[in-house]
């Protein structure tokens, strides 16, 4: 093609996906093996020592996967990508090249309950220590910033609340301080949203959502942005000081505005191991191809859903940045305007109880943790999800008692809007 | 035409790789953790014959082929000069080069490398110019290697890459269109 840049339909059909260079298989063939064969000891020296591009152990590269990864960085438009076997790992491989024991990150409270968890917990007990921010009140980010602050974490479009986050201000705070954005743009995908048109440095998905979108993989990423200057401080010795797992070798100046993916790579990936299986990829790969057509279903559904229970007489509130009057509704024409994402709340009549029995009355929906399926989803996050956090931390996250969580599949409208009505009639 | 030095088109840069045969690596270290060391151990790896230059070093290997001190000691026709020195130190590479006979066909220099006069100079004489760019990256990216890191090669085709022998090398094609 020529040097214009695709449009994104073509990139998440094309990027990183040239036929198989071995047999000349259009579909990116599935590598499901270990380890690669070595030319010779000295092609393999220079393999280990990252002056050779090529394949070793797939736990470090692996080539279906490395289609995966090319062709997210495409779409969100960074320069290099680091698949993980999931968005919890993406995030502990993201973080683990960022701090050290006794330093600090910001994170807004508007997140996914799993992210909560592992931040005030498993990171605590790495010494990653967080500071949460209100992201109603930028402000609070601002005034959490320490000499120990490495990074600021953010999801574009935030789980369960469908809250939109105003990224350019939160990097604004992220400039300020010299430390990088990092958005979880898991929700709205690159579809809907390219955090780092708005000043981001590293995004993060969970690939299990509606990037695989079929809600049969899972899988995560690390996206780089390539614009973060990790040698201005020093900060960030893993990127900026000579590492000793590499003969000393500097990685910013070696691999420059990719340097980020690559540490993420052979310092978070090679050592924490958490990699994505070769199927798992060619699973999230073929569903990608299709993302920008089902987004545009979902959103559309989403819609007419969220304004179909907003005038229902059993439902309290509908929380959709779709919806005129919403909270999040300016953000959403500002971030994402092609739509608000699939992922909505709203508040059920009767609270807690009355959530219970609704997500027992449903018959289309799926009663289940996931999110981003074809199938449309429903879930209690309040007796589920969230329900290891204090009723401050559910309310604060969007999760309080009589909250229900919908993620709007690709089915007939009608269908999905019947199978409400009666569930909410039998409540 | 001139060429926007922000703004490469793959075109552009897919010529010089494949048409420069004899690259002069000025800077060229012998530490084999630096930059300047394994992009000549990777040009050589692509069938690129790689003289390094390094006054320090003269006389001795670097990544098995025999260092010079300079530009001039160069006995045989050198197509391209890859500058591994900061921007304003360039200028005098560029002087040096340009006073070869024959002239070489590309001066390129390094990632974070950047010299518009003497760039300027280069071209006036007939010589192609890359400034701040990686031949290493650049040929990886091109061939489809640089893929195998996750990175985004920009590169959009429904094209098979080309092996080389040997394991997992690819080499540049030229389309002829």
């Amino acid at each position: 093609m020529s040097d214009k840049q695709p449009g994104f339909s073509t990139l998440a059909v094309h990027a990183g996906a040239q036929p198989d260079p071995a047999t000349g298989a259009r579909v990116t063939p599935i590598y499901q093996t270990t380890s690669f064969v070595f030319e010779d000891v000295d092609q393999a020296a220079s393999l280990f020592g990252l002056q050779a591009f090529g394949n070793i152990y797939t736990r470090i590269t692996n080539p279906t996967t490395a289609v995966l990864e090319a062709k997210v960085a495409a779409l969100e438009g960074g320069t290099a990508a680091l698949a993980t076997a999931s968005g919890h790992a993406a995030q502990l491989g993201v973080f683990h090249c960022l701090l050290q024991p006794g330093d600090e990150f910001i994170a807004s409270n508007k997140l996914y309950g799993g992210s909560i968890n592992q931040f005030n917990h498993s990171f605590k007990s790495f010494g990653w220590n967080v500071k949460w921010a209100d992201s109603d009140d930028l402000s609070t980010f601002e005034a959490a910033v320490t000499p120990k602050t490495k990074a600021i974490f953010i999801e574009s479009l935030a789980n369960p609340g469908g809250v939109v986050v105003d990224i350019a201000a939160v990097a604004e705070v992220a400039r300020a301080a010299g430390v990088p954005l990092i958005v979880d743009n898991t929700l709205a995908t690159p579809y809907l949203c390219k955090p780092f048109e708005h000043g981001a440095d590293i995004v993060v998905h969970s690939l299990t959502k509606f990037m695989g979108g079929h809600g049969n993989s899972m899988g995560g990423i690390i996206v780089d942005g390539g614009r973060f200057d990790w040698s201005a401080s020093d900060k960030y010795p893993l990127l900026s000081q000579p590492r000793p797992e590499y003969q000393g070798m500097v990685l910013a100046e070696t691999f420059g505005d990719f340097a980020f993916a690559i540490a993420a790579r052979v310092l978070g990936l090679r050592d924490l191991g958490a990699a994505i299986s070769p199927f798992n990829a060619f699973q999230i790969l073929t569903g990608i191809e299709t993302l920008p057509l089902r987004m545009e279903k979902h959103n559309a559904n989403a819609q007419a859903v969220a304004k179909h229970l907003q005038a229902h007489p059993k439902v309290a509130w509908v929380r959709y940045a779709g919806l005129e009057g919403d909270d999040s509704h300016a953000l959403q024409v500002k971030y994402m305007p092609k739509g608000a994402g699939a992922v909505f709340t709203f508040g059920v009549k009767g609270g807690y109880e009355a959530g219970v029995k609704l997500v027992g009355a449903v018959d289309l929906f799926s009663h289940l943790a996931n999110i981003g399926d074809t199938r449309s989803l429903i879930i209690h996050p309040a007796s589920t999800t969230h329900r290891q956090l204090s009723d401050e931390q559910k309310t604060a996250a969007g999760a309080g008692p009589d909250v229900v969580r919908l993620s709007i599949g690709i089915e007939d409208v009608e269908d999905i809007i019947a199978d409400l009505d009666q569930a909410l009639a039998a409540i | 035409m001139s060429i926007d030095h922000d703004n490469y088109s793959d075109d552009y840069i897919r010529q010089i790789l494949s048409e420069v045969k004899t690259v002069a690596v000025v800077g060229a270290s012998a530490n084999n953790v630096r930059p300047s060391y394994f992009v000549v151990k990777y040009l050589l790896s692509k069938g690129f014959d790689v003289i390094p230059v390094n006054p320090g070093h003269a006389g001795r290997e670097i990544a098995g082929v025999m260092t010079a001190a300079d530009l001039q000691s160069i006995e045989r026709p050198i197509d391209m000069v890859d500058i591994f020195r900061n921007s304003q130190a360039a200028a005098g590479v560029v002087d040096e080069a340009l006073r070869l006979d024959p002239l070489p066909k590309v001066i390129w220099m390094q990632l974070s490398v950047r010299n518009e006069e003497a760039a300027a100079k280069a071209e006036a004489a007939g010589v192609k110019v890359v400034m701040n760019r990686c031949p290493k990256i650049e040929y990886a990216r091109l061939c489809g290697e640089i893929g195998w890191a996750g990175v985004r090669s920009g590169v959009i085709s429904s094209k098979k890459p080309s092996m080389q022998s040997g394991f997992q090398r690819f080499g540049i094609v030229v389309r002829k269109d």
